[in-house]
């Protein structure tokens, strides 16, 4: 056997010459699967170089172990035919003990089905969508937070700024409307006014839409959808004169909202499941150790994406305590009774693979210029557990 | 449901309704136009109108850049830029003509038809390329100029923008050129007289390929209008925001009669009228059940109604004297 020699030389070398027990039990692998080119590439390449640091700076006990261990990134593309090819070729590749991914809910789903076949424990950092956990499968689990709390926290926030009617709009996709149904059934729940719920596939022309919003005169309109459709909604609302108070999902969460919206999405209110890494007190070090060896600020869901690769090698730790390469099947399980203080908060998943408790914020948007997106406030930020009686 | 509602925001539909018409009926132009000398559908205007928005974001931005956006006067920027979107996409129509039509004239119905759905095309992509060289943006906003978003209280729930009123005056100045230069100039009975019989026409002395590139011109350049309108008004573009109202706009032309320049402009304003109530207007009058999202499907359905009974559209064949 050629490898364990080579082995050997590495880890003498790492270990700087010390006498290392190193038998060469073989090779770690995690994985991670997220778009790294397309136009979400730099949200996925985040997700990338997050799990790379976490590798990087927790990977030494199992190396003391013997182990080698090695970060391999894959590229989704944000598709969901790519993504499931890329989990063919994971799922073939025994030494991947854990996948880290993906960036969008429509591609998480169907990889995770093939990921189910052999048990291969997936930490998601940014899938929001519930189904990804309610289907119940005991490898899938995700560190970031769900839709339909999601909506909850956005109509809390509504109560909270004496909304008493509000007016919801959503963009017809399964995101959009989802989170826009839960927003609309909570407030309704809450006593607010729900004045129209009203789905719209339209890019360009909001008027007709405008138009009879601007004659109730809502306290706060919430737009369900992506920072595309809403931004030229929102500002056309503005520009007709419509006074209210706007607010939006985490597919609001992108400096494109200013760039179209300009002055008039200023003071708009967004909830998001995955916070500015700068405003998590204990990402601090994250931060800097993330400028300092890629160059740049981390992107949201690149501190998510670093818990979740912790708590994968602290799960493969657990499950390695023999000394003996482990399973998926035992990693999977490992993973579920992980307990760590992460750098976005405590991690501990329950039944489903929810966090017991996740991240929730509001944001304000702080200003016209999308340089400065980053510098938007955290006006509320809130820990939830995920609702007990989900859909399906 | 309260009535004072309902009729309180009418005024205002239907001024909204009447501005995207409006701007329906200059695109259908492109359409019928064609349709008129040629008996082909151009499925690439609808690339054609879009660029003319591209052009004048770029001029805008370029003038912004510059720092002249704000001093030079408002009225005099918006003429520049649809000046430049209706020669660039004018230029362009008679182009895409030269190139993908003319050799094409003679052969089948079909083949034309198929090469313009692939001009279509390779123009989305070919924008879309050249925007992510340039600016790396797929999304392109056009500038705010304040005075165009002043808006006039009419009353407490009508009022109009400056930007409306601009597409308005722009629009209907453009529509009553057309109608004289079709109508009352010798370009405009050439132009008559090659859609009514070619062959005739050329015997008569007429330069038929040249008339023919003058229709795509003047239909390309209305495009082009309609585009820096667009823009004006709805503020984001991006490659692929053409394809909608192009269609539209082709439904517009067939709505009014295609062939028929009169019924165009109908058709389009019929067209953006429809659309605006039913947006409108749906979800109020069925509680919610009806949404917005079935704007089309109610304008479509009119437009279907309407051509079982008249199936040559509401003002027939004028300008084809061919059945």
């Amino acid at each position: 056997m050629r490898i364990p020699l080579v082995i050997i030389l590495t880890l003498a070398i790492v270990a700087g010459g010390a006498a290392v027990d190193a038998q060469g039990k073989g090779t770690i692998k995690i994985a991670t699967q997220s778009p790294l080119s397309g136009g979400q590439a730099a949200l996925g390449e985040g997700i990338k170089l997050g799990a790379q640091l976490a590798v990087e700076k927790f990977k030494g006990p199992l190396e003391k172990m013997g182990f080698k261990v090695e970060f391999v990134p894959y590229d989704d593309q944000a598709k969901p035919d790519v993504g499931v090819s890329n989990s063919k070729n994971i799922i073939a590749d025994k030494d991947i003990l854990a996948i880290i991914g993906h960036l969008n809910s429509g591609v998480a789903i169907p990889s995770s089905e093939v990921y189910k076949e052999v048990s291969l424990a997936m930490i998601s950092p940014a899938n929001t969508n519930p189904t990804v956990t309610d289907r119940k499968y005991t490898n899938v689990n995700r560190v970031c937070g769900r839709d339909d709390v999601q909506g909850v926290v956005g109509s809390e926030f509504a109560k909270s700024l004496n909304a008493k009617t509000v007016y919801v709009i959503h963009d017809k996709t399964p995101y959009g409307q989802g989170v826009a149904e839960f927003f609309r059934d909570d407030a309704k729940k809450k006593g607010l006014n729900v004045l129209g719920f009203e789905g719209t596939e339209e890019k360009s022309n909001f008027d007709p839409i405008i138009t009879p919003i601007r004659a109730r005169n809502p306290d706060l309109i919430y737009f369900g959808g992506i920072y595309d459709q809403g931004a030229p909604f929102f500002k056309q609302a503005r520009e007709k004169g419509v006074k209210s108070k706007f607010m939006g999902p985490d597919g609001m969460d992108s400096s494109d909202l200013a760039k179209i919206a300009g002055k008039n999405v200023v003071g708009m209110y967004y909830t998001s499941a995955a916070g500015p890494a700068s405003a998590l007190p204990k990402a601090k070090q994250f931060v800097e150790d993330f400028k300092k060896k890629f160059g740049k600020n981390p992107e949201p869901y690149a501190a998510e994406a670093y818990d979740a690769a912790t708590v994968a090698l602290k799960a493969i730790e657990a499950a390695a305590k023999g000394g003996k390469a482990p399973s998926r099947e035992d990693v999977a399980v490992a993973v579920r009774k992980v307990k760590l203080s992460g750098i976005t908060g405590d991690i501990e998943f329950d039944a489903k693979g929810d966090r017991k408790k996740a991240l929730y914020f509001v944001l304000q948007v702080d200003s016209d210029d999308p340089q400065k997106w980053g510098d938007n406030k955290i006006v509320k930020q809130l820990a939830i557990a995920p609702p007990s009686a989900s859909k399906n | 449901m309260d009535l004072p509602l309902l009729l309180g925001i009418l005024p205002q539909v239907l001024l909204d309704g009447l501005i995207l018409g409006f701007m329906y009926a200059l695109i259908a132009l492109g359409y019928t136009m064609v349709y008129g000398v040629l008996e082909f559908i151009n499925f690439a205007h609808s690339e054609i109108f879009i660029v003319g928005a591209f052009v004048g974001v770029e001029i805008m931005l370029g003038l912004k850049g510059a720092g002249m956006l704000d001093r030079l006067p408002w009225p005099l920027v918006l003429v520049l830029v649809l000046l430049a979107g209706m020669a660039a996409s004018g230029l362009l129509a008679v182009t895409v003509e030269r190139v993908a039509y003319r050799p094409l004239r003679h052969a089948p119905r079909l083949i034309p038809l198929i090469s313009a759905i692939g001009i279509s095309f390779f123009l989305q992509d070919a924008i879309r390329l050249f925007e992510s060289l340039w600016r790396n943006a797929f999304n392109l906003v056009y500038p705010t100029m304040d005075v165009l978003n002043v808006r006039f209280e009419l009353t407490q729930t009508i009022d109009v923008s400056v930007k409306s009123l601009v597409v308005i005056v722009a629009a209907l100045a453009m529509l009553g050129v057309l109608h004289v230069l079709v109508n009352r100039t010798k370009i405009g009975t050439a132009i008559r007289a090659v859609a009514e019989d070619q062959a005739a026409a050329s015997l008569m002395g007429i330069n038929v390929n040249r008339i023919i590139s003058l229709t795509f011109l003047i239909g390309g350049a209305m495009g082009g209008a309609a585009g820096v309108l667009f823009g004006v008004q709805y503020g984001l573009i991006n490659p692929y925001t053409g394809f909608i109202p192009g269609l539209k706009a082709f439904t517009a032309a067939v709505l009014g009669g295609i062939g028929n320049i009169p019924g165009a402009m109908l058709g389009g304003l019929v067209l953006g009228l429809l659309e605006a109530l039913a947006a409108s207007y749906l979800s109020l009058l069925t509680g919610g059940a009806f949404g917005a999202e079935y704007k089309d499907i109610f304008a479509f359905s009119v437009l279907i109604v309407i051509l079982i009974f008249r199936p040559k559209g509401l003002l027939g064949e004028v300008i084809r004297g061919r059945a």
